[in-house]
């Protein structure tokens, strides 16, 4: 009973402190603006492509299996971690074994991929510390970045290490007391028997530790996860559900926009029923403008730098790291955020997204061609960002480089973006010969 | 080459003298801004159009009454010119009641399939690359020499063609039709490193960096040992035609457009 108790207040902790992070996370979605999604189907099924079957992460095919591997495995052992929490709540043990045969097929993939999962770790943690990976690092990888990813493979190694030691003294356990056990343990199996000698007080022990050390390892780590990169681990399956499924090339239409043009065209064009609307800013400035998709996708960024690896501006040396971008969104967003939830929609601090955090250099340095959207394993996109940040430099501040503004007085005044006279738009066709006929 | 006494002299159709005549064609041939200004474009533009008079296409151009799509203006943040240039398109479009549009330009081409719609144009949009591949693979073109089996030709992928709209084996199907040694770059497909130009860089310098895009391209180009660069797109043919001047490979290696290769394999 007293371990009951003890469960159920720190499952309470955990949840109160995990629904006080949630708050203060999601309570920013309410700056953002509006998006509406549409064609769940083709969502769903986009989400059972990149997410469940993990598509694009298999375009760095030896590293994205074991990447798949890991996701895979967790979903797999999520089973196991909602019984523990039957078990720990209820005093039972190993309740859901009423499953049959699907039990033990469940236990038998999780008490496997337990093994996987550690040793994919172990590669990770070796990759991060022993090899140079070029895209590991940048400007904007700042050591807390770093520390991150280390603590959290340091938190799903010993994860599924104590998986794996439950398991097996749990063996030891039901064996020692002549019972018959539940589920089917491949790898524990063969890790039991390294401790066939120990003592059955012993065996209890590490049993009971193991089982708490696992699920509270789960607790703190839940809670630790919001504040780090890894947030993606909640965020990356819904992003992908709520993600641009248009083709990369199509750019959102500005609606607001298409009210001025269409008026501006044609004078006697109907205003629409309502009248008066608020004034827009055109254009993203700072973190409250963005979508709330757009959020989202800072949200669930892992900082990977798949996206910067690919950016044909960053290869080349310039100062533009489509990662670099995410994250300012978010920073932004975090720091906005603390003071709009106290102070309210008119809190002001003078910064900006442009300016403190991302350099008009950055922006005009993207050559829209959408590699590192392309290339997001998760389908972020950042170059829908990119260009709400350029339309709000061009609409409200004239602010583009002076070659471009060159190109929209050409294009204004002669129907493209070279100085030639709309009148000889026909002469390549002048002179025009073919040598036969079919 | 056959001397001018033989040649059959073309004579573009406009939209506005067969819409005189009464006459709807079945093609609307969207020329684009490069396409009628760009010096090196409009030689591409005028194969194409041989192209389409020897498979007796039922087409025809806007001509003067063309205006620039807006690709660039959008993507270089002036929604309000894009929108501008748009709509006045499609009212001339939708004035003529085009149903198939076929254009050289991928940029164009992403604009007039994705983005039209949203603004009120709806039509079926093709890129010069499917149209052909379409009819090699149909049998329309007949009589494809050996002009180029001697040489090797590598294919750059043009983003708005490519990741934009997800067309990678079109233009590839073309060169497979042209004897030739095809090799490919290592970052190709949807792997393709950008020419540099996309996004309005164009018209613009670049930022401070180690080297300019179309040179890291081109040398990825080069180290194929390819003798032809073949591209589909107005803005990556100019890049990739400095990136040779660049690096002085201009003796051995050329720039051409897929049509061109097309064309100029058929005699045309």
């Amino acid at each position: 009973m007293t371990a009951q108790i003890l469960f159920a207040l720190s499952l309470l902790i955990t949840l109160a402190v995990f629904a006080f992070t949630m708050r203060r996370i999601f309570f920013n979605f309410r700056y953002t603006k509006k998006k509406k999604l549409t064609d769940y189907p083709a969502r769903i099924r986009e989400t059972f492509k990149v997410a469940i079957a993990q598509q694009k992460i298999f375009r760095h095919p030896v590293m994205g299996f074991v990447h798949a591997l890991v996701f895979w495995g967790f979903m797999v052992i999520l089973f196991g971690s909602i019984e523990m929490v039957v078990d720990g709540l209820f005093g039972t043990e190993r309740s859901f074994a009423v499953l049959g045969w699907f039990y033990d097929f469940l236990m038998a993939t999780g008490d496997v991929f337990a093994a996987i999962i550690a040793i994919s770790i172990l590669i990770f943690m070796f990759r991060r510390i022993f090899l140079h990976v070029k895209r590991f690092y940048g400007p904007e990888m700042k050591p807390v970045s770093k520390a991150d990813a280390n603590l959290t493979l340091s938190f799903i190694l010993l994860l599924m290490l104590s998986l794996l030691g439950m398991n097996a003294f749990y063996l030891l356990e039901m064996h020692n007391t002549g019972q018959s056990f539940e589920g089917v343990f491949p790898v524990s199996q063969s890790l039991a028997d390294l401790f066939v000698g120990m003592s059955d007080k012993g065996i209890i022990f590490w049993h009971h530790f193991n089982w708490w050390f696992h699920i509270l390892l789960i607790f703190i780590f839940a809670n630790v996860l919001p504040y780090s990169k890894h947030f993606h681990v909640f965020m990356s399956v819904p992003n992908v559900l709520v993600s641009r499924i248009e083709p990369l090339g199509k750019v959102d239409n500005m609606d607001s926009i298409t009210k001025e043009v269409k008026l501006m065209l044609d004078p006697a064009a109907p205003m629409d029923a309502g009248g008066e609307e608020t004034v827009e800013k055109f254009g993203v400035s700072d973190a409250n403008d963005i979508n709330w998709v757009n959020y989202m996708n800072a949200l669930s960024c892992t900082e990977c730098g798949r996206c910067t690896a690919v950016c044909p501006a960053n290869i080349t040396g310039k100062l533009l790291s489509p990662r670099k971008i995410v994250m300012d969104v978010r920073a932004r967003m975090k720091e906005k955020g603390a003071g709009l939830m106290k102070e309210g929609a008119a809190f002001d601090d003078g910064k900006s997204l442009i300016g403190d955090y991302i350099s008009e250099e950055e922006l005009w340095a993207c050559t829209m061609c959408n590699a590192c959207a392309q290339e997001c394993p998760i389908n972020i996109n950042q170059p829908s960002l990119i260009l709400d940040m350029r339309r709000y430099l061009v609409l409200e501040q004239s602010k583009a480089p002076s070659g471009l503004n060159t190109a929209f007085t050409n294009i204004e005044n002669n129907g493209a973006p070279w100085q030639y006279s709309p009148e000889d738009r026909m002469n390549w066709a002048d002179e025009l010969f073919i040598n036969k006929q079919a | 080459m056959t001397n001018t006494a033989n040649k059959i002299k073309i004579e573009v159709p406009v939209m506005a003298n067969l819409a005189a005549q009464g006459h709807k064609p079945e093609w609307l041939f969207w020329v684009g801004s490069a396409g009628a200004f760009d010096d090196r474009y409009k030689k591409v533009t005028r194969e194409f159009v041989k192209l389409l008079t020897f498979l007796g296409i039922d087409y025809a151009v806007l001509g003067i009454e063309e205006s620039d799509s807006g690709d660039v203006a959008r993507r270089a943040g002036n929604e309000m010119l894009f929108q501008m240039q748009a709509l006045q398109n499609i009212e001339i479009l939708n004035g003529y009641e085009v149903k198939k549009i076929v254009t050289c330009c991928p940029h164009d081409f992403n604009t007039l399939k994705n983005e039209y719609p949203e603004l009120g144009g709806h039509y079926e949009v093709w890129h010069h690359s499917q149209f052909l591949a379409e009819k090699l693979k149909a049998g329309n073109l007949k009589g494809i020499s050996e002009a180029f089996a001697s040489k090797k030709i590598v294919f750059h992928d043009p983003c708005y063609l490519g990741r934009g709209t997800g067309e990678y084996e079109a233009p590839r199907s073309v060169l497979d039709a042209i004897p030739s040694e095809k090799v490919e770059m290592k970052r190709n497909r949807s792997f393709g490193l950008c020419c540099g130009a996309g996004g309005g860089q164009m018209f613009k310098e670049a930022e401070k960096g180690d080297k300019e895009v179309f040179i890291e391209r081109t040398e990825e180009a080069i180290a194929t040992g390819a003798d032809i660069i073949a591209t589909a797109c107005p803005f990556c043919m100019v890049m990739m035609t400095d990136g040779i001047k660049y690096k002085n490979q201009e003796e051995r290696m050329k720039n051409y457009d897929i049509a061109e290769l097309l064309s100029l394999s058929l005699g045309l």
